[in-house]
This record gives C-alpha cells, sequence and structure tokens, in this order.
C-alpha cells in the first residue's frame, strides 16, 4: 500500500527522524495559514500524488511570497498530474504539502527495501541524491549492503556506509541514530519500501529527510491500523478500488478481450495466450477460488465497465469448485447482468463435462470451448469481427 | 521413487478442526494419504474425522510420529505455525496460507536455518505425489502416477500442466506448488535437485512467473551442470504491466527487474525448451521423450 509524502514524514517523526518542517493543505486557505505558521519568505509547494517524479511534472515548486503561494496552490489543487509514472491518465492533486525552504549543504541518496535473493533488507545508499540517481551514471555511485534480520543492523554496516556516503567524522554519530530510527521504523511499521531522495545534510550539518517514500506490505495491514487510515483510493484506478472491495483481484489493461480465470497465473497465462493468438487482454482478473453467481457476476459488471471490451474470455480450472456450478453461475450472471459481448467459455477439472452440456444448452448466449488454446483463438476472432 | 513425499509419510493437518483445514484433511485421507491426526489449540483430546486432535504439533508427534504437516492456518497465525512445526520435528511442512506479512516469513526462514526440515509455501497449493500421498487443495483426480517432475509457483496454472502430462499419458512423479510468495521455502533449485536425483522422474515441467529472481537461479544451476534430465518452462506474465501486483505478492516486476522476457531468455540459454503457449507444456515435454 502506497501512502503520500506527507504521511510518510508523520511516521518519520514519529520514530525520530528529522524532516522538513512543513503541514499539508487541502485549500489555499489552508495553504496559506500553513505558510503563517511556518514563518519565513518563501515556502515549497509539492503536490501529494502516490508517484514519483513530480518536480518534472511540475508538482513541487518553491515560492516566494503569498500571492505566488496562491497561485501555485490553486493550480495544483483539483488538477490532474502527469508524471513519468502515471501513465497517460495521471493522478487527482487532493492535497499539497506546504514547507519551509531549507539551507542545503549536501544531498545524499537513501532507501531499505526487502531483499529477496538473500531473504532480509537491504540498504541502498549514494553520496550524490537527487534525480540524476536514475541515469547510469547516478546508478553507479550506489552501494547495496544486505542486512541481515538476526545479525542486524552493526557499528561495520555503520563504518561501510558513512565511508560510501563521504561522511565527515563529526557526522557518524547522528548518522548512526538516523539509521537505526530508519530500521527500527522499517521493522515495526512492516514497511516493504523507505526511500529517502534527497537525504540532505543542512548547512547546520544535520541530517533531514527533504522527501519521503514508504510503501506498506498489504499481507501487513491487518496489524497497522493507523497506516490504513491513510488510504487514499483518488489515487487508485477507480475499477481496482472497487474491485478489491467486491473481494476480486483486477487490473485494467488497453486491450480488447476481458478475461476472467481463477488463480493468478492461469490469469496471466490467459492474458499472454490472448496476445500470443494476435489479440490484447483487457484486463487481468483473479476471481478466486470460489465462483458464486455473485461473484461472477460482479466480474462480468467488472469487465464491462471498460467500454473497449469486444468480447470475454472465461477460463476456469475447476479443482474443488465445479465446473456444473461455475456453468450454471455463469450462465445466470449473463443473464442477470444483461452482457452484450460474446463470451467464450472454457470449463476443465471437476465436472467439466457437466459444465461445457450446461453451457451449450444454455438460453443465454455462450461459446464453451473445447480446448484452452482454442478458446483464446476463438476469443481473438470474434473480438476482431464485433470492430 | 517420487521426491519429498510418499505413501510412507505420515501427515498432520495444522487448523485440523477450522472448515478449510477440515475439508482439505477429508480430501487428503479420501485421496488415500496417510493422514494420523491434526492439531487445533484448546481441543486436543477431541476427535475429528476419525483421528486424534491435539493441542500442540510436538504432542501430535510424540503420539503418531507424524512427519509431515499441511498449515490451514490463518495468515496472523501462520508463521507461528511452521516454526511450531520445524522446533517439533516436521520434516516436510506444507504452508498452504496466503497473506503472511513478508516481515514474519523472513523470520521463519531464519528460524529454519540449520533445522532438518523442508518448508513449502508458503501461499501454495501444496504438494503431491500421485497414487500415494496428496499434502495441499489440487483435485487428485487429473493427476496420474508417471515420469515428469512438476514444480510451480502456480495454483490452478500448475493443473494446466498436470493435465496436460496426463493427456499425453506422461504421468507425474511428484508436483510441488512452491507458492506465489517473495519470501518461500523450498525454490526451483530445490525441486530441481531432487527431481535430478529421482529415479522415477524423467522430465521436469517448471512454471514460472513474473517478478523476483528464482527462475535466473534455476537457469544458472542448470547451467552448471545441475540437471541432465530434460526440462520444459512456461513464464507468465510477458503482458503483465510493470509496477503492478499481479495477485501473487511475488509476481510483480520492479526497478526492471523480474520481467517474463529476461527470465524466458536466460532459460532458453541454459538449454531449457519454453513453451509459448501455456496450452504446450505437455507437449514440449511429449516430444522430447518420445
Amino acid at each position: 500500500m502506497n501512502i503520500h509524502e506527507f504521511q510518510a514524514k508523520h511516521l518519520f517523526a514519529s520514530f525520530q527522524i528529522p524532516v522538513s518542517k512543513g503541514q499539508v493543505a487541502y485549500s489555499v486557505a489552508e495553504a496559506e495559514k500553513v505558510a503563517n505558521t511556518l514563518g519565513g519568505d518563501g515556502w515549497v509547494v509539492k503536490a501529494q500524488v502516490h508517484s514519483g517524479g513530480r518536480g518534472e511534472a511540475g508538482g513541487v515548486k518553491v515560492v516566494k511570497n503569498k500571492a505566488e503561494l496562491d497561485s501555485v496552490v490553486n493550480a495544483l489543487l483539483g488538477q490532474t498530474l502527469v508524471t513519468r509514472q502515471t501513465g497517460e491518465s495521471g493522478l487527482p492533486v487532493r492535497s499539497v504539502l506546504i514547507e519551509e525552504v531549507c539551507a542545503i549543504d549536501r544531498e545524499i541518496y537513501l532507501s531499505v527495501l526487502i531483499d529477496r535473493e538473500n531473504e532480509g533488507l537491504v540498504i541502498i545508499v549514494s553520496p550524490e541524491g537527487g534525480m540524476d540517481i536514475e541515469s547510469e551514471t547516478g546508478r553507479a555511485k550506489l552501494m547495496q549492503l544486505p542486512i541481515d534480520v538476526v545479525a542486524g543492523l552493526r557499528s561495520h554496516h555503520l563504518r561501510a556506509l558513512a565511508k560510501h556516503l563521504q561522511l565527515k567524522k563529526s557526522q557518524i554519530k547522528e548518522f548512526a541514530t538516523l539509521m537505526t530510527n530508519i530500521l527500527r521504523l522499517f521493522q515495526e511499521k512492516d514497511l516493504s519500501l523507505l526511500e529517502i531522495n534527497p537525504l540532505v545534510l543542512t548547512e547546520e550539518q544535520h541530517f533531514l529527510a527533504l522527501d519521503a517514500k514508504v510503501v506498506v506490505d498489504d499481507n501487513a495491514l491487518y496489524r497497522q491500523p493507523d497506516i490504513v487510515a491513510f488510504r487514499d483510493d483518488s489515487q487508485e484506478d477507480q475499477r481496482e478500488a472497487v474491485a478489491k472491495e467486491c473481494g476480486l483481484n483486477y487490473i485494467a489493461l488497453d486491450g480488447e478481450i476481458g478475461c476472467m480465470v481463477n488463480g493468478a497465473g492461469l490469469a496471466m497465462a490467459t492474458m499472454d495466450l490472448i496476445q500470443l493468438y494476435g489479440g490484447r487482454p483487457a484486463n487481468f482478473l483473479d476471481v478466486g477460488g470460489t465462483a458464486t453467481v455473485e461473484r461472477v457476476s460482479k466480474a462480468f459488471n467488472l469487465i464491462l465497465s471498460d467500454t473497449k471490451v469486444k468480447a470475454i474470455l472465461v477460463n476456469i480450472f475447476g479443482g474443488i469448485v465445479r465446473c456444473d456450478v461455475i456453468a450454471e453461475g455463469i450462465v445466470q450472471a449473463i443473464s442477470e447482468v444483461d452482457v452484450k459481448v460474446p463470451v467464450i467459455v472454457r470449463l476443465e477439472g471437476t465436472n467439466a463435462e457437466q459444465g461445457k452440456n450446461i453451457l451449450q444448452h444454455a438460453s443465454v448466449d455462450v461459446i464453451a470451448a473445447d480446448t484452452l488454446a482454442g478458446a483464446a483463438e476463438q476469443s481473438v476472432k470474434i473480438a476482431q469481427e464485433g470492430k | 521413487m517420487s521426491i519429498l513425499i510418499n505413501v510412507e509419510t505420515r501427515v498432520i493437518c495444522q487448523g485440523f478442526t477450522g472448515k478449510q483445514g477440515s475439508f482439505h484433511s477429508e480430501q487428503a485421507i479420501a485421496y488415500g494419504t496417510q493422514f494420523v491426526g491434526g492439531v487445533t489449540p484448546g481441543k486436543g483430546g477431541q476427535t475429528h474425522l476419525e483421528r486424534p486432535v491435539f493441542d500442540s504439533v510436538l504432542e501430535a508427534v510424540t503420539e503418531t510420529d507424524a512427519n509431515a504437516s499441511m498449515i490451514y492456518v490463518p495468515a496472523p497465525f501462520a508463521a507461528d505455525a511452521v516454526i511450531e512445526a520445524a522446533e517439533a520435528g516436521i520434516e516436510v511442512i506444507v504452508c498452504i496460507t496466503e497473506g503472511i506479512p513478508v516481515s514474519e516469513m523472513i523470520r521463519v526462514k531464519a528460524a529454519l536455518r540449520g533445522k532438518e526440515c523442508v518448508l513449502i509455501g508458503p501461499n501454495c497449493p501444496g504438494i503431491i505425489t500421485p497414487e500415494e500421498c496428496k499434502i495441499g487443495i489440487m483435485p487428485g483426480n487429473i493427476h496420474q502416477k508417471g515420469g515428469v517432475g512438476i514444480v510451480s509457483r502456480s495454483g490452478t496454472l500448475t493443473y494446466e500442466a498436470v493435465h496436460q502430462t496426463t493427456m499425453h499419458g506422461l504421468g507425474q512423479s511428484t508436483c510441488v506448488g512452491i507458492g506465489g510468495d517473495p519470501i518461500q521455502g523450498l525454490d526451483f533449485v530445490d525441486c530441481l535437485e531432487r527431481f535430478e536425483a529421482d529415479s522415477q522422474t524423467q522430465g521436469i515441467i517448471m512454471v514460472g512467473e513474473i517478478g523476483g529472481n528464482a527462475e535466473e537461479r534455476a537457469a544458472e544451476f542448470i547451467q552448471q551442470g545441475g540437471v541432465t534430465k530434460p526440462v520444459v518452462a512456461y513464464i507468465a506474465g510477458l503482458t503483465a504491466p510493470k509496477g503492478k501486483r499481479m495477485g501473487h505478492a511475488g509476481a510483480i516486476i520492479s526497478g526492471g527487474q523480474g520481467t517474463a522476457e529476461n527470465k524466458i531468455a536466460v532459460l532458453e540459454s541454459a538449454g531449457v525448451t519454453v513453451a509459448r503457449s501455456p496450452a504446450d507444456m505437455g507437449l514440449r515435454l511429449k516430444e522430447i521423450l518420445g
């Protein structure tokens, strides 16, 4: 689960990780209030969206006075910000973070990730933070340090990090405290990613997180209620958010053949097979292990909310779930939802023959495919004819 | 021969009296698995499905000599169940549960280091040696005793591979669902190694997907001569968009790493036949085995 920069900074602050001073605002009036509280004669305005690359997209601006503040905040709030990460649809800007301007000496890059390969954590640092981190030269300056969860963060790790970051001796103690707090946050809040770019050294030679990106492990949300409270559905694809509510796993894509499959691996394979035959999948949808009429109906509705869909391929491998039960569910769902595009169904597994029979004799128009390949090929042909 | 489990394996269920545990224990028994009892803390002393219920895995092992366990315990308690099984001396731990926090799995793997047990999963359909032992949610009736070793990160996509190899008359020696999570027990290499050493296995089907580098490590293992038997692979997710979690927690292309294209390329370099269609896994292997 993603959270906003201002929320990540809240978390940082609660773990004694220094952040730039500021506050979120949802209106121009609120922004002015924040600016007043911060004082000074210049502020940074940052659009709060679940995406990186905001600066390049015009979502981060330094303002010199109240007039500029009003104008920038007004321009950002309620708009859609398109960054190199959001895709053309962009993300809605519902809030902005108003911060004081910092006097910066150096910019460093720091992130902590789950290390799948070593089954632990990995700390990644670079002595040159900022936008260039993704360039080839930027990447060359990165250092990756695996941390074993049993051994934990040790002095020799800190020495290695400090050396790579070219820190002065006088900065090491503060750095050690910072790293300890970062790892404590990472583990206590079940993070899967924490990124500070840039982590700055102020002119007073103190560390400060100028930006904060945090991703929380979805599987741990049951035990992180305060993180769940940070959820912002406006930043999600709306259909995906609706699907989640129904207990369906749905991801919108660009094609014209809707898919409904039981099992994530089989769902991906079905999408790939459609492409192999020259078609394009309209979505990923894992309908899971319980294909009831209700679920299947919700799935059809979801797929059909995408007007590009010209045909729907249903691919079910019944294990515990019986194919005859699924077939009945599909037939009923098709009539209830009034599905107007051709539906091609491939059933395999428990009671597959009975299932196919039910489809063939159904009063609704549904094409019972014999094989997986045949079903995909047929769907593609039918979708092309429908154009 | 088969790998990991066979007709002599003595299986218990953790989460025995729960809905999922009950149902799948019943299925295992019906399949002919040597199912000796189960664990539900607080219900020790009861009988369920004509077998004893225990309060702890240690008590179950002491009384029944069980050496394998299937775990149908909800995500918040599953990591604890795995560690309990390992500490009680269970040799094959099969964790079906989906949704265990990654940090818990990291701790589980650390706890299992140095122990004589094998973990399969989590977030997996389980493991089956056809006509001998079924530990998991897979439909037993599509399987057939034979010579193909199947190892897969998927659930229903695995059943496609099983179905195809059964239809082609090849049958299966053992099918291992290693699961869809980023941090897991046995991986591809662990299973390939065992299939290579197993006299019943004549060919192997590997079902992978986007995310992580398990397939790349398998390719390296094969490249270095770890597997001489024919291997057919299928990798799902060529059409998956970057950055999106495709169902399985571990199925995500992040930072450009873990793409299907790359996995296919390294596997082919290692001499693996990569099926381009999920409908052709069995056929590709049949062509090689004859």
